[in-house]
């Protein structure tokens, strides 16, 4: 799922900007001149083995240990057992919860719940997606899920919450966190289920507590934003009054900074969503596992059906919360926003239709009311496969363009990464993130880079790195052309929006037989899996950022005659540039997340050994994978990632 | 309102729980699935590995459990190494078809004793190399390992980089095939597929039109029914032949599959314990239902119901 990060906004003028790029560059320059008979004495190859440090032999003992002294060491029983029993039984009293209300009980809840908060369409929409995960089967599975987001949601805004508490109050503990929450958002969610698995063991657990950890940073990040940004001038007043600290924070800064705080629990339930389905690997039951399982018979139309419900339970939650974030304008003035029902209301006609429910006709989804949809989606998935796999006249088939883009983007791409010398890498990093940062970002990015060559996954992370590189320039190809229609028209954006939606939220397992089938086993499948899941968020980005130039600017270009082309390239796309920047960020990050899932259709490097090290217990080769991954996605993300120091102020 | 219902239930329960447990110690090793014996059912967790022949088994033994005795069956779809971990721990109570990993037993059957042996599952698995049997027509001597240098540019493909392309499938599987290509000196680049799903569905393509392909199989599977392969012989299997790794230059062996269930379970477990020990069928019956789940896109509930039907003299020793 996309999250956009906060980023302050950038005013500096192109031109010192360029004479100071020129500076770094030339410093860089000597400082390599400098460093460089002493570099290559290891070597002009790949990362030189005397730098690299094995972590085998301790990883496999940490995990010898670990497994012989989970049912006897007081660590585990007064610590971890705890945890996870908490987990267990809240999970557990949610799901119970959920089936004793049935699916009529459900609906009615979720409808009017929607209904008071976001009004009726919303209540309407509520009611037919869940009347829908019903009818495709897969009542059970949506409740499971639900029940884990709602444990996995919970804990993740308590833990955000705290944190953001913290950074928002102290700058010293918000400069400490920050690089924190960085870290912990480039992370792809594949890379951290191995070490959580270990001490948990696969299961509800170990699912919830990956979840926490990929889905609380946006409510920490959003929380301390909204409590420092909250107008000086309240504060001012209420201090005037003589609040104490503690009845300013509650009476005036977490009030206003009530916006942010909704947004925040959207971003965290749309991660958490997205994560549920990833923790499938690990055992975590509900509608990820469903999808998993279809894809282990090769059965795409049975993926669908569960992939649906995903689909639609992340659609409305994020419509209803974003309400819930927006009626911030209906406190103030009331008859803007009707309120339509009461909350004594929703529950008591909760419980009144449950019980009829469970009189007429039971708990469980009526057996006669599914559809089936697994067939006619297989034979259209056939269908594709046969007709457009090989030997179409004049274009040829899938097959040999995923062939030809092996052959001619990403094996070139990929030997030419390893055949520059390792210190050579770590130089032109430091170059792009150092002109497009602080020499911090600098550092951060070289040393993340360096530390994939010193835990030895050097040339696997390099072929990692050529698919994210050819897979980011497609992606950019197709989102920017994409996205400058649908800023162009409206009509163009209002039909995009719907399958913006499906694709940004379908979990990606979802679409990895069918790329297989269309583009055969290899990297070129993982590569298009990748692209079809970052499409979404560059295009919105990139539209988002045109709309907003300012259309002052425009005004007076079009005065000046400028034709429609002259516009796009002269004015609007100058303009939107931090947008686009952003664009490329995100599509970076989202386009490695992917490409790891891709070890799973051939995809190979590290993915690879992400998912060998889960399937086979093997902590020495999956954790340093992971690792790798995770310094990966950070040296990309500041590589990208437009952070000027003026610009900290705000945020 | 939602979400402070939940947040009093949650902290009704954790601190109800700490006044039953006191503040004794909590075994994280004895937890089962928070949606096991949900409704007051008694409930069997079963674990399913990603092939569709551990799916098969457990669909027919998950129906039998359901409509024959009376429980509520979960099951969780993991890898086999941690499907090990996860029946020691009780977040599964049996495996059901186990193709030999001589560390895991020893470590959670001999050792811990958290796990106890529930006898054959009657299937023989057997590992080995494959090419499409229209191959093997045209080519009588490919299925010589021998021979397969002679032909390895017919299997070359854009990722196997100028070599002949070895297909592997998932991660979790038993492979020893990059030591075999290099103590075999073969002109081949193993090149994985990462998961079953996807190698199933480049065979089919490749089968689709006839072109040649090497693959890493097994057998009893499904697809054979569907592309007829035929083995390649690598030099015979002999007893401890595959004992170092590195230095592995001999076919796999073949190994009766086993079922292995919690120790606790397979103590207390009652009739679906006693049901589990006892569920052996054959390659066949096995095949007949991967088929209906694989190929005719039935559910394996479905699919089960429909071997249930036509098999009764089968399971009807299991039940007694």
């Amino acid at each position: 799922m996309a999250t956009l990060s906060v980023s302050a906004s950038r005013t500096a003028a192109p031109r010192v900007l360029k004479s100071r790029a020129v500076g770094k560059l030339l410093l860089l320059a000597l400082l390599t001149a400098v460093l460089l008979p002493f570099l290559s004495r290891w070597g002009n190859g790949s990362w030189p083995h005397e730098l690299t440090v094995s972590l085998s032999s301790p990883l496999t003992s940490a995990s010898n240990w670990v497994i012989d002294n989970r049912d006897s060491h007081p660590l585990f029983l007064y610590f971890f057992g705890y945890i996870s029993n908490a987990v267990v039984l809240s999970v557990r009293a949610v799901y119970l919860t959920l089936l004793a209300a049935g699916w009529t009980g459900v609906t009615v809840f979720g409808a009017l719940v929607a209904w008071r908060v976001a009004g009726v369409r919303l209540a309407a929409g509520t009611a037919v997606a869940f009347l829908a995960c019903g009818a495709l089967g897969m009542w059970v599975p949506t409740m499971q899920t639900l029940a884990l987001m709602v444990a996995a949601v919970l804990a993740s805004v308590i833990v955000g919450a705290l944190l953001g508490l913290a950074a928002g109050l102290s700058d010293r503990l918000d400069r400490a966190l920050r690089p924190v929450l960085d870290t912990m958002q480039v992370l792809p969610a594949f890379a951290y289920l191995l070490p959580v698995v270990l001490v948990f063991g696969i299961g509800v657990p170990a699912a919830v507590l990956a979840t926490v950890v990929y889905a609380a940073p946006p409510m920490a990040r959003l929380t301390a934003l909204g409590l420092r940004g909250a107008d000086p001038e309240v504060l001012e007043a209420v201090e005037s009054l003589g609040a104490t600290r503690r009845q300013r924070l509650l009476s005036a800064r977490i009030p206003l900074a009530r916006g942010e705080l909704l947004l925040g629990l959207n971003q965290t339930i749309m991660m958490a969503l997205s994560m549920a389905v990833i923790a499938s690997v690990i055992g975590a039951g509900g509608l990820g596992d469903r999808v998993y399982q279809a894809l282990a018979s090769v059965d795409v139309g049975q993926a669908l059906a569960a992939g649906i419900p995903i689909v639609l339970l992340a659609i409305v939650l994020d419509r209803v919360t974003a309400a819930a974030g927006d009626d911030r304008t209906a406190s103030t003035a009331p008859t803007a926003h009707p309120r339509t029902i009461g909350w004594a209301y929703v529950l008591a006609v909760t419980v009144a239709v449950a019980l009829a429910g469970r009189l007429l006709h039971g708990l469980n989804w009526p057996a006669g009311w599914t559809l089936d949809i697994a067939a006619p989606v297989n034979r259209a998935v056939d269908w594709m496969t046969a007709h457009l796999y090989s030997g179409v006249p004049v274009v040829g088939g899938t097959a040999d363009w995923a062939g030809h883009f092996t052959t001619w983007i990403l094996d070139p791409v990929r030997s030419g990464l390893q055949w520059l010398p390792w210190w050579s890498v770590l130089l032109v990093v430091a170059a792009l993130a150092w002109l497009i940062g602080t020499w911090a970002t600098a550092l951060t990015a070289v040393l993340a880079m360096a530390a994939i060559g010193v835990l030895g996954v050097w040339d696997p992370a390099l072929d990692t790195l050529s698919q994210v590189l050819a897979a980011v320039a497609v992606t950019l190809v197709l989102g920017f052309a994409t996205g400058i229609a649908a800023a162009r028209s409206d009509r163009v954006e209002r039909a995009l929006r719907p399958v913006l939606d499906v694709f940004q939220t379908m979990p990606q397992f979802v679409y990895l037989i069918p790329v297989v089938a269309l583009f055969g086993v290899g990297r070129a499948p993982a590569v298009a899996a990748a692209v079809v899941y970052a499409l979404p968020a560059v295009v919105r980005i990139t539209a988002q950022g045109l709309r907003q130039v300012d259309p002052a600017a425009l005004e007076s270009a079009r005065s000046l005659g400028a034709t429609g082309r002259q516009q796009l390239w002269q004015v609007q796309l100058p303009l939107a540039r931090r947008s686009l920047l952003l664009a490329v960020n995100q599509g970076v990050v989202l386009v490695l997340a992917v490409v790891i899932i891709g070890g799973l259709v051939g995809g190979g490097a590290l993915g690879y050994n992400v998912a060998f090290g889960l399937a086979q217990g093997d902590l020495a080769t999956g954790l340093v994978a992971g690792a790798a991954i995770v310094c990966l996605g950070l040296m990309l993300d500041r590589v990208t990632q437009p952070t000027g120091r003026r610009a900290k102020k705000g945020a | 309102m939602r979400r402070r219902t939940t947040a009093l239930t949650a902290t009704a329960v954790v601190g109800s729980l700490a006044l039953l447990t006191g503040c004794g110690a909590a075994d994280m090793t004895k937890q089962a699935s928070p949606f096991a014996n949900a409704q007051g059912a008694k409930s069997v967790t079963l674990s399913v590995q990603s092939w569709v022949g551990a799916q098969s088994n457990v669909a027919v033994a998950q129906y039998l459990l359901e409509h024959k005795l009376g429980y509520r069956v979960d099951t969780v779809q993991v890898d086999e190494v941690p499907a090990w971990d996860a029946l020691s721990q009780g977040r599964v109570d049996a495996i059901l078809e186990d193709w030999g990993h001589p560390d895991q037993e020893k470590r959670y059957v001999e050792d811990k004793k958290t796990i106890a042996r529930a006898g054959d599952l009657g299937v023989t698995g057997h590992i080995g190399w494959f090419v499409p049997t229209y191959l093997a027509k045209q080519h009588p001597d490919i299925t010589d390992w021998k021979n397969l240098n002679k032909y390895a540019s017919l299997f070359r493909t854009a990722e196997s980089g100028g070599k002949g392309q070895l297909m592997d499938g998932s991660p979790s599987y038993v492979t020893n095939d990059k030591a075999l290509v290099n103590n075999l000196k073969l002109d081949y680049q193993v090149v994985f597929a990462g998961s079953e799903a996807a190698q199933i569905t480049q065979m089919r393509q490749f089968a689709k039109e006839k072109k040649p392909f090497l693959t890493y199989w097994y057998s009893p599977q499904w697809l054979f029914k569907k592309v007829p392969m035929t083995e390649v012989k690598l030099p015979p299997y002999k007893e401890g032949c595959d004992a170092d790794a590195a230095k592995i230059a001999c076919a796999y062996p073949h190994t009766p599959l086993q079922k292995y269930l919690n120790a606790d379970f397979a103590k207390s477990g009652g009739r679906a314990a006693a049901f589990l020990k006892k569920f052996t069928w054959t390659t066949e019956d096995q095949n007949e239902v991967s088929l209906m789940i694989a190929d005719q896109k039935l559910s394996p509930e479905d699919a089960a119901k429909k071997w249930v039907d036509s098999h009764p003299g089968v399971w009807r020793k299991w039940l007694s």
